[in-house]
């Protein structure tokens, strides 16, 4: 009893260590919104808040620059991105939960946590130098021929399929992120209690009808929150994609064409930024980035937990 | 306990040995074209005088930064800064080496060396005026060639780059369409044609895809044999990229030490004169005449045994009368 009131010198130096490192964490995160800001102030004094978001123009030469044409990149990359992996994903997961003879999940499972080990820039590199002029030679001509000529579904293949695009961005980012997804749903999966499932297949329910009617249901918030983690990583990768995509500040309705992310103009254009309003601007597009990450990991974390108290109640 | 104590004092003494015996070094900063040939020279001259010298190449705007926030002791930019700005952050500017730019092209049944561009022909293409490669304009230019009927794939750079702004620089200079509807930069809006990061991207994207032009480093464009066109210069000459013809660009050139060298070796009047070439540039801090020396000193001894390594590595050297003007700069700004 006397020892649970006084405390130990070292339990209570070890509380203090742990929470300064944990406190630094926040202290950092607002420390770079501090300095984001302070060093976009410049240019968002200059063109002001809606004016950046809602301006295309992206011209170094005349100073002139505004955020919406890389926001529009981001966002498209990304969700294409996302429409590509989370069905592959969700499909792996099921196939190792429910599916896979038990020899097999061990293997399939490290090669799906390998995927995820893969420096970007290695993906960068291999994108530049396999598979873009794979799409651009085959895949890109084929859907071109496919839909190129359909209504509404045309306008996203039009012009010249070079590989350096939309397209091939987003199957780079959708590899990338298919690891995250698959092992979040992989966990969510598991979180079905075996008796359901049991009870499920005892009624005479087929394995389909059991993934379809008794795990995904349970899951689905689990998976979800997968989903918008994926997200965000998808909305902050850089290198992968900046050989991929062109750099080109324009709005276009075809895959086809070069586009720009906030990320990819960063990572092209910070280097060699050399006048201040410039800088200014590179900055303020991060800070951009920062809160759009920020919004869609506080989604994430509010749906994982939603998730969590239903499994737990 | 004791020996813990003991090593750790010894590890203390040889840390405080070695950093004595530590050569001096040098610290710069700046851009990545240079380096290459920077840090070969820097590896000879450590073998000889025990100087070593630390360049990061970071790109010409944080060189630009960090020698003005004086974190360094020298900077390095593609891009000379106008004595304006010189004056303004108390610096002093010459160039230490050459490099060019060259237009390449992938044109089947074209070979290196065979196309023919002038001026404007050329930024006609980049504006996207020119959109196929039989253009009346460049048949009468080349009317040895039979040019195909196919689209002008135009490449640019999609980074930043001292290489875009020493050829959007020369677009500038002969096209006057060209200054008033794009203007010069590291970056810049281009009107037309897709962007490779860096001189491989534009490179890859040049060379996989027929009836395409891009712009590359000369040494870039040298080793990995990618088939360059000739250019008409000032002179009415049809020119290739060689290391005469940068020398003639740099001969030509005025370079002009009062305005601390600032200058765009592009369209150089000289007759075999490749038009679209630039220097590279050293930035020094006014009022560190001591740490000035070094760095000089450095790039004197550069120039005087540095030109063959700079030519294996594709650099041009600075011709003599160059070199010459710079030393009498530096004695004049009392470093050398």
């Amino acid at each position: 009893m006397a020892r649970t009131a006084k405390r130990n010198p070292v339990d209570t130096f070890f509380s203090i260590i742990t929470g300064a490192a944990s406190f630094s964490v926040v202290v950092l995160i607002i420390g770079i919104l501090i300095v984001l800001i302070s060093e976009s102030s410049l240019s968002i004094g200059k063109f002001g808040i809606w004016r950046f978001l809602v301006s295309t123009d992206w011209d170094p030469v005349r100073e002139s620059f505004g955020a919406l044409t890389n926001i529009y990149g981001t966002v498209v990359t990304t969700m294409l991105s996302l429409v590509i992996a989370i069905p592959i994903a969700i499909g792996i997961a099921i196939f190792i939960t429910e599916i896979s003879p038990n020899f097999l999940k061990g293997p399939i499972g490290a090669a799906i946590e390998l995927l995820a080990a893969i420096p970007s820039i290695i993906y960068g590199m291999w994108g530049l130098f396999t598979l873009s002029p794979i799409m651009s030679r085959y895949i890109e001509p084929f859907l071109q021929k496919v839909f190129g000529g359909l209504p509404l579904m045309g306008i996203l293949f039009q012009g010249t399929p070079m590989g350096i695009d939309i397209l091939t961005a987003s199957v780079i980012l959708s590899i990338m992120i298919i690891p995250f997804t698959a092992s979040i749903s992989r966990d969510a999966f598991n979180l079905t209690p075996e008796v359901v499932k049991e009870s499920a297949y005892a009624l005479g329910a087929t394995k389909w009808e059991v993934v379809k009617n008794v795990v995904l249901p349970y899951s689905k918030l689990g998976v979800f929150g997968g989903i918008v983690l994926s997200l965000g990583r998808a909305l902050g990768e850089t290198m992968a994609v900046a050989f991929v995509l062109g750099n080109d500040h324009r709005i276009t309705t075809s895959l086809l064409d070069a586009a720009a992310t906030i990320t990819v103009t960063l990572a092209n254009e910070f280097a060699e930024a050399d006048k201040d309003i410039y800088l200014s601007s590179l900055f303020y597009l991060a800070l951009v980035l920062f809160v759009m990450s920020f919004v869609t990991l506080a989604i994430a974390k509010f749906f994982l937990l939603r998730a969590e108290k239903k499994y737990t109640r | 306990m004791k020996t813990l104590l003991k090593l750790l004092i010894a590890v203390a003494l040889m840390m405080s040995f070695s950093h004595v015996e530590a050569a001096e070094t040098l610290n710069g900063a700046g851009a990545s074209f240079p380096y290459p040939v920077y840090s070969a020279w820097a590896f000879d001259y450590n073998k000889i005088t025990g100087i070593q010298l630390n360049y990061q190449s970071i790109g010409s705007g944080g060189g630009i930064k960090q020698i003005t926030s004086r974190t360094v002791q020298f900077g390095a930019s593609d891009a000379p800064l106008t004595p304006e700005q010189l004056n303004k952050d108390g610096l002093l500017q010459f160039p230490a080496v050459m490099g060019g730019v060259v237009p390449v092209v992938t044109i089947p049944s074209v070979k290196e060396g065979q196309l023919r561009l002038d001026p404007d022909a050329l930024c006609k293409i980049y504006l996207g005026d020119i959109k196929f490669w039989d253009d009346a304009k460049i048949k009468a230019l080349n009317p040895q060639l039979s040019l195909p009927h196919g689209e002008i794939m135009v490449v640019h750079r999609s980074d930043g780059s001292g290489t875009t702004a020493i050829f959007t620089t020369y677009l500038g200079e002969v096209c006057p369409d060209w200054k008033n509807k794009v203007g010069a930069g590291t970056s810049v809006k281009w009107p037309v044609g897709i962007g490779g990061k860096g001189n491989e991207g534009v490179a890859n994207y040049t060379k996989r895809t027929p009836n395409s032009i891009g712009y590359v480093e000369f040494a870039y464009a040298e080793q990995n044999r990618l088939a360059y066109a000739l250019l008409k210069n000032s002179s009415g000459n049809f020119v290739k990229p060689s290391f005469d013809t940068f020398e003639d660009a740099a001969e030509t050139g005025t370079f002009d030490p009062k305005k601390h060298f600032n200058l765009w070796l592009v369209n150089a009047p000289g007759k075999n004169a490749w038009p679209i070439a630039g220097a590279t540039f050293i930035l020094l801090a006014r009022e560190k005449p001591d740490a000035n020396r070094k760095v000089v000193k450095f790039y004197e001894w550069a120039f005087n045994n540095g030109d063959k390594k700079a030519k294996e590595l594709v650099y041009v050297p600075l011709p003599k009368s160059l070199k010459d003007k710079i030393r009498a700069y530096w004695k004049a700004n009392g470093i050398l």
